[in-house]
């Protein structure tokens, strides 16, 4: 299983954390730390996988970003970083040609659309299309929910 | 997000922070303004406090502690509106870990939306407890959640949510998912067609099955089935193929969770999961596209896994190796580093020893890697006896090549012996004690590590050997631990006299004598127990028990003489590890006496001469043992041409009148070269010997008792006839141009005109890499050539194309020579190999008609555009076979011109770049009498064309393997003796000279 997801910037700034197993505040800081400091300084020509720890973290770079997933030893590695590149495509798809800008900004669409990707740990949906298809229909919902909040028969039946 | 400002503007805040400091500062404040805000919570509208709940999110991203506003996060959970209850829901999910108290609150909010009809919330509150979910949701969630994975109602994107909830929930408390009531429900799950439930319900199974696979059994054969329909791509919606590959996580799951089951009984099923394993194994190829080449690797791996687990068939696990031999010799660094991982699962039987020696080549870094140690390790206890020496011996190179440190090596060859002491052989511990000698930080470390060992019970003769040596020369070093005294290492080392054999013996006798020597002060209880034990032996029947045992006994009588007689070993001089040395001899007589092998397979009557020049670097001197040789040599090679009965009739007369056409040392290279045979392999035993000597004698050892003895010249011999080779690529466009052990150099050709591309395929056939390839192109003077860049390297087991240009100039039948050589090993491995692309490859095959031909016949007239010549000693060839041959090398054969019956008339055209394409005529006019001579007659517009085409043809049609000049490129063509034709006059009782007079 993935037991965290981690995005991290060129300059070791964090830009999405997703924990799957139990770590504390504290502990997480610490991984982040430690592990960010092992995978930005790998070499680019060495392969995806760092032994970390017992576990197995693997990463890929885009761009500025380094996306990195921590899995169990006896894992499939190479499942994991398609499963990395599976989301990248996603965000791609989403942003249109995606940026570490929109991440940053839109950090919660990153979270939105990996909790369509993941769960416990484990993929759960591998069309592409689908996961676009689910993520849209929460977006109408929510322009739906504003619409109504803005119509003034709301904001009467707020008031009253 | 489009309205939420305040969000935006404070991430700018943020990256517009010069430093950490003023990140802090701005996180304080807006952390204070949050607190402020949630205080007087009355006024805060659900859209404010939306706002700070990213806010917090995005600080706690940052790393920052934000231990306040969980409440407000979870509160969001029950908001009635989606886009709260949404933050409410991911915020929660990712602040919270399954421990935290504030979590426990939300327990009921959640179960209403869970059982709730509202889809949208369902799936937000199964993402939250799949993704957070503790042993509580698991007690009182696990049934509603399993409801809704089997319920017909539940439309797909709620039931794989559902599924990796309860495997959240499952490995939270195992005991929600009873395996008596569930399997049915689970393998119902595995006909889903939807591969989004089906990917999650995968999932699931893996899970369950790895706590405990029983009961599960029904899914076993759905399992094969969802994998076949993947494999086959049956049925696999667009979306779900991944660089079209049928999704690729699904089938890694589904071969994941046949792993867990111990074994397929129903062979059906067994089948058909080998089937599509096969399929696999064999459909997958490195591609350009990383994320295909990822993908179906990691197909790729999980079936190779599948297989090891399985214990496939022989066959399937070599096709494993194979493979995996192949990733590691990949440059892609992830499938590189698979294959080794995945290493110490496949190492079966003998196959490893192959695996290995890829390994030792290539994987040098790798092997500091505990993992592979350890399982090298683990597999000597269970691996079979014969291999285990071999095996055994690798470790120990490989533990020297690449350990980081001394200390190390000594630790894992002790552990060696102590794990497999019976197949390590001796050259092994004396390595051991020749690196112990001459580093001297490394003697007391040795020491007590050898004196750790010989506190177990039962130890191996060669730690025994081993410890007793290293502890006679520095066990004095230890003088001063518990239990290292001179007398305690003597009883402890002579408890175990008892147990060993007699070539152990003189080697305690020897310890025995250092310690007394060291023993300070003397200790005359020991000299007194040692001196018992001097005396027992001095009527031993061994002579070299009872030499030692009187020679000690006086030598220590003497006091101080023993101290000079028994010093310190010296340092051993360095050198080449002496196990490297050892393998590679051993690899070398591998390889001799497969040749001998094959030497003996060859025709009985195939010359075998023994050549003790190597054939590497420049060509040798030719050396023939007599004239005898010489014809012997035809008549075999003759032989591979013609049936034997042909040879034998074959008058001997006429093949020393065509020999004496040929320059005769050249002609000699050609035949010793390919027939040559190494000499007798070179007698092991001899070598194995001075180790059996120096077993008992350890303070003679010294640097030669380990180095083997001398360098032996590697020679690598072809597989096949090189000439034989050529001439048949002569006549067609692809086929093998040369082969040795290790690497075999295909060839395929295009022609076109004037122009030519041939494309070598160098294709390695061992599992170490083929280093220093070099080929270098000695072009004739009338070919153009141009040689693609041919790699340094070989990978094991690849193939490496290298394609050649050609370009005729001009007509010539002078030959291009491949100057080819590469290293295996250490050896330097060189072949001069002459090139198919000969004059004929330039000829277009032209079938003319009589209207056609007779004219241009006529034309030509005489000298120099038409020669003629009277061929002796021609192959013995009926009419049809001799159309054949002229067919073959493209000058085609016009039926029925002629109007005897006896002759053939053909035609062709030739390209180069100097002339423009030339009609080419010739004419054979046989004698049925006497089938070895016959009359040569070619024309054509250009007087060398002419020239060389006759001479070309001539050469087809005697049995001489032609261009043998080519081995020396040097030598001129004209100036070649085989250039000038017998020139006889033309007879004019010659039947044919009349007849061609008419024409």
């Amino acid at each position: 299983m993935i037991h965290f997801v981690l995005l991290v910037s060129r300059q070791g700034k964090v830009r999405l954390t997703k924990w799957y197993s139990p770590y504390t505040q504290k502990e997480r800081s610490k991984v982040i730390r430690e592990l960010s400091g092992v995978i930005l300084n790998r070499g680019p020509k060495l392969c995806n996988f760092v032994e970390w720890r017992g576990y197995k973290v693997v990463y890929k770079r885009y761009a500025s970003l380094y996306f990195c997933m921590c899995i169990d030893a006896e894992d499939n590695e190479l499942e994991v970083l398609e499963i990395i590149h599976h989301y990248v495509e996603i965000l791609d798809r989403y942003f249109g040609s995606v940026c570490e800008l929109d991440l940053i900004f839109h950090f919660h669409k990153a979270y939105y659309i990996l909790d369509e990707l993941l769960i416990a740990g484990e993929l759960q949906e591998s069309s592409k299309k689908t996961v676009a298809r689910i993520i849209s229909a929460q977006d109408q919902m929510v322009e739906a929910a504003k619409e109504e909040a803005g119509s003034i028969s709301y904001i009467i039946a707020q008031t009253t | 997000m489009s309205g939420m400002r305040g969000l935006s503007v404070f991430i700018s805040d943020i990256r517009n922070c010069q430093n950490k400091e003023a990140e802090r500062l701005r996180v304080d404040k807006e952390l204070g303004n949050i607190r402020t805000c949630f205080k007087n919570d009355k006024g805060l509208t659900p859209y404010k406090k939306k706002k700070y709940v990213w806010k917090m999110l995005y600080i706690h991203m940052l790393g920052y502690d934000v231990d306040f506003g969980h409440m407000e996060a979870v509160s969001l959970i029950s908001a009635p509106k989606y886009p709260e209850k949404q933050v409410g829901y991911i915020v929660t999910s990712c602040l919270l870990n399954e421990n935290h108290d504030f979590l426990r609150l939300a327990i009921n909010a959640v179960r209403n939306d869970i059982i709730g009809r509202n889809e949208t919330y369902q799936c937000l509150a199964l993402t939250l407890v799949g993704n957070i979910g503790g042993r509580e949701f698991a007690e009182s969630l696990a049934p509603d959640v399993q409801k809704l994975l089997i319920s017909s109602s539940c439309r797909p994107l709620v039931r794989k949510k559902a599924a990796l909830c309860l495997l959240r929930l499952f490995r939270k408390n195992p005991d929600v998912v009873n395996a008596d009531g569930w399997a049915d429900r689970m393998a119902q799950l595995l006909d889903e067609r939807d591969l989004g439930v089906l990917t999650s319900s995968m999932s699931l199974l893996v899970s369950l099955v790895s706590n405990d696979y029983e009961g599960y059994s029904s899914c076993l054969p759905k399992c094969v089935k969802i994998l076949e329909r993947l494999a086959r791509n049956q049925d696999v919606p667009q979306e779900y193929t991944y660089y079209g590959i049928p999704s690729p996580w699904l089938q890694v799951k589904t071969m994941r969770a046949l792993q867990y089951f111990p074994t397929i009984e129903d062979p059906s099923t067994r089948r058909s999961l080998f089937e599509v394993l096969q399929r696999i194994l064999m459909g997958t190829d490195v591609v350009k596209n990383v994320n295909k080449n990822n993908a179906s690797h990691a197909v790729l791996f999980e079936a190779l896994s599948l297989v090891m687990h399985l214990n496939a068939e022989k066959e399937m696990m070599s096709q494993c190796v194979a493979l995996l031999g192949k990733f590691i010799s990949v440059r892609e660094p992830n499938i590189r580093y698979l294959g080794l991982d995945c290493l110490p699962a496949v190492f079966v039987g003998e196959l490893l020893i192959c695996f290995m020696e890829c390994v030792m080549c290539q994987m040098q870094r790798m092997f500091n890697r505990s993992s592979i140690r350890k399982n090298i390790m683990q597999y000597l206890s269970t691996a079979e006896f014969s291999m285990r020496e071999e095996l055994s011996l690798k470790a120990a190179i490989l533990a020297e090549k690449f350990a980081p440190d001394l200390s190390w090596y000594v630790d894992v060859i002790l552990q060696l012996i102590d794990n497999a002491g019976d197949f390590v052989s001796d050259d092994i511990w004396f390595r051991v004690v020749q690196f112990v000698t001459n580093n001297e930080d490394l003697q007391p470390y040795a020491a007590s590590k050898v004196r750790e060992y010989m506190d177990k019970i039962a130890i191996h003769e060669t730690m025994v050997k081993v410890s007793a040596y290293i502890l006679g020369e520095y066990g004095h070093l230890l003088a001063r631990r518990p239990g290292c005294s001179a007398r305690e290492l003597f009883g402890i080392l002579h408890e175990k006299l008892p147990t060993v054999s007699s070539p152990t013996i003189p080697l305690l006798l020897s310890t025995y004598a250092k310690l007394l020597m060291h023993a300070q002060p003397p200790d005359i209880e020991l000299q007194k127990q040692i001196w018992n034990v001097f005396k027992k032996y001095e009527s031993s029947i061994d002579v070299e028990i009872q030499q030692r045992a009187v020679e000690y006994f006086e030598l220590s009588k003497k006091g101080a003489a023993l101290m000079d007689v028994l010093a310190e070993m010296p340092k051993f001089p360095e050198r080449q590890s002496s196990l490297i040395k050892k393998v590679e001899d051993v690899e070398d007589t591998a390889d001799q006496s497969a040749i001998k092998l094959r030497a003996q397979q060859l025709p009985s009557n195939a010359l075998v001469l023994a050549d003790p020049q190597p054939v590497n670097g420049t060509p040798p001197p030719l050396k023939v043992p007599s004239i005898s040789g010489i014809k012997v040599g035809i008549s075999s090679n003759w032989l591979d041409h013609e049936s034997a009965s042909q040879t034998q009739s074959q008058p001997n007369g006429d093949l020393s009148k065509v020999q004496s056409q040929i320059p005769s040392a050249d002609l000699l290279g050609e035949m010793v070269d390919p027939l040559a045979i190494e000499a007798p392999p070179v007698d092991m035993g001899s070598h194995q010997r001075v180790y059996r000597e120096e077993d008992g004698i350890p303070d003679e050892v010294d640097g030669t008792a380990i180095v083997p003895i001398g360098d032996q010249a590697n020679k690598v011999e072809p597989i096949g006839n090189i000439t034989e080779r050529f001439n048949a690529l002569c006549l067609k466009d692809s086929g093998v141009l040369y082969e040795d052990p290790y690497i075999q150099i295909g060839v395929k050709a295009e022609w076109r005109g004037h122009h030519g591309r041939l494309v070598l395929f160098l294709g390695n056939k061992v599992t170490s890499p083929l280093t220093s390839v070099q080929a270098l192109i000695l072009p004739p003077a009338h070919l153009k050539l141009e040689l693609s860049l041919v790699p340094d390297t070989i990978p094991p087991r690849a193939q490496v194309q290298c394609p050649l240009e050609v370009m005729n100039i001009r007509p010539s039948r002078d030959v291009a020579v491949l100057d080819f050589s590469y290293k295996f090993g250490t050896s330097m491995v060189s072949a001069k190999l002459r090139l198919p692309a000969v004059l004929n490859k330039f000829l277009q095959p032209l079938q003319l008609t009589s209207e056609e031909f007779f004219p241009q016949w006529r034309s030509l007239s005489g000298p120099p555009l038409k020669l003629q010549e009277v061929v002796r000693g021609v192959r013995p060839l009926s009419l049809s076979e001799m159309e054949n041959l002229f067919n073959s090398f493209r000058v085609t054969i016009c039926p029925g011109l002629d109007p005897n019956p006896n002759n053939l008339v053909a035609s062709t055209t030739f390209y180069s770049e100097n002339t423009r394409p030339m009609l080419c005529l010739a004419r054979i006019e046989t004698d049925p009498a006497d089938r070895t001579q016959l009359r040569l007659t070619v024309a054509s517009g250009d007087s060398t064309l002419t020239f060389e085409l006759k001479e070309f043809i001539k050469e087809q049609l005697i049995a001489i393997p032609m261009g043998s000049r080519a081995l020396v490129p040097a030598v001129p063509v004209p100036a070649a003796p085989l250039a000038q034709p017998p020139s006889p006059a033309v007879d004019a009782n010659d039947p044919g000279a009349m007849l061609a007079g008419l024409l």
